[in-house]
């Protein structure tokens, strides 16, 4: 194959990945490591390499939108990325010394358990009462619906934190956003209300592959041939994702995405475990 | 230069509208870098062969430190410009945590100048002790 024709095809599939990604609300990262390597079959490291930045171009250029209308808690964002980035420098450690067959079962479990969260009950309730921690730092706050301004509260700072620190580990691991993992912190554990919660997480998604993404760099898993396509693609599709969902409702791509991600998810694993990666 | 250090330009803007602005501005220029990279790297070596990428290498020093990096893409090398973009890329959040440093010390918020500084640590001991270990 040529690197034209490589490249055209990766563009066209990281674009698919992306459009997916973000009508699923699981983020392009995730779709494009099995697709690199169960259809291109290019090495896992590479290909975590190249997912860590599409994650940091989604997340950022995502965000930017939501910062705007301030519905994202930027000091609650702030303080968990303590976790995150300490947690995704542990991580790109620990991906040295893991087998690549391990991170790909891994990832395979982590790809079911994000299916799973995109299609539970969301929390839209505001807390009225918080606890003594989220006020002394401040984490209380309010965000714009359209009935207004709401005022939410939120509890268990520390079980969130540390859930927190393993959403960093996995992201520096397995080279994904672990936008689950930050949700189910914030939405199920602190009870923030769903659009909060997804926004900041969207928020934090940058600052956490980028901590892990300069430790990749340097270990040369950064491959420009590869990044150039899926960056571009899962951008272009992350984009045009986001513009269908104004305009269309969801929920049943979501349920037919997210049976073909159980596929990817057991595809994954199956392979980990004969030793094929 | 001199606008952007006094403490009045920053107290107009809206720090949030900056943070917005600034991950729009970093993503925008990080993917036109990568797009001419990548559309130089057709042009270059379009019919040459895909390496096997299903055998790991990894990347040698010209890809992987800011240096090598910096002359491959200054000597129009494909390749070098493509990491060019990754790094204004990884540097994109980095620049986020920045600005919103200047943002809490503007509201004197001693707390979060705390959290954001050790945010900005982590992240300083990522690059540095990442080199090569």
């Amino acid at each position: 194959m040529t690197i034209l024709t490589f490249s055209i095809i990766v563009l066209l599939g990281a674009f698919l990945a992306g459009l997916v990604g973000s009508l699923t609300g699981l983020g392009g990262g995730v779709v494009v490591i099995p697709l690199l390597t169960l259809v291109f079959h290019v090495d896992i490291r590479y290909a975590i390499g190249a997912a860590l930045l599409a994650s940091i171009a989604n997340s950022s250029g995502a965000a930017s939108a939501y910062v705007k209308e301030g519905i994202t808690n930027i000091r609650l964002g702030m303080f968990l990325e303590i976790a995150t980035t300490v947690g995704a420098v542990v991580g790109a450690v620990l991906a040295a010394y893991t087998p690549t067959n391990t991170i790909a079962i891994l990832f395979g479990v982590i790809l079911l358990f994000s299916a799973a969260m995109t299609i539970r009950k969301k929390n839209q309730e505001a807390l009225t009462e918080g606890s003594k921690l989220a006020e002394i730092l401040k984490l209380n706050n309010s965000y714009p619906t359209k009935d207004g301004e709401v005022a939410y509260k939120l509890k268990n700072v520390g079980g969130g934190f540390s859930i927190m620190t393993i959403a960093g580990v996995l992201s520096g691991l397995l080279g994904i956003g672990s936008g689950a993992l930050k949700v189910l912190a914030m939405d199920s554990t602190m009870h923030i209300p769903f659009k909060v919660s997804t926004t900041t997480s969207n928020f934090m998604i940058g600052v956490t592959a980028a901590a892990s993404a300069v430790v990749y760099l340097q270990r040369g898993y950064m491959n420009p041939g590869i990044a150039f396509p899926v960056v571009l693609g899962v951008l272009g599709g992350a984009f045009t994702g986001s513009k269908l969902l104004t305009r269309l409702d969801p929920t049943l791509l979501r349920y037919i995405f997210c049976a073909a991600i159980v596929f990817v998810a057991a595809e994954m694993m199956y392979n980990g475990i004969n030793h094929q990666f | 230069m001199k606008k952007i250090l006094s403490e009045s330009f920053w107290a107009d803007q809206d720090i949030e509208q900056l943070i917005g602005k600034l991950l729009r501005y970093g993503v925008v220029t990080a993917s036109t870098i990568v797009l001419i990279g990548g559309i130089l790297l057709l042009i270059q070596h379009g019919q040459g062969q895909v390496p096997s990428y299903h055998r790991f290498a990894g990347e040698s020093d010209s890809y992987t430190t800011f240096k090598g990096i910096v002359s491959g893409a200054i000597s129009l090398q494909a390749k070098g410009i493509i990491q060019l973009g990754v790094i204004v890329l990884i540097a994109t959040p980095i620049m986020r945590i920045a600005f919103s440093l200047v943002g809490f010390i503007l509201e004197k918020d001693k707390m979060y100048i705390l959290i954001t500084l050790i945010v900005l640590c982590v992240m300083l001991f990522s690059t540095i002790g990442g080199l090569k270990i």
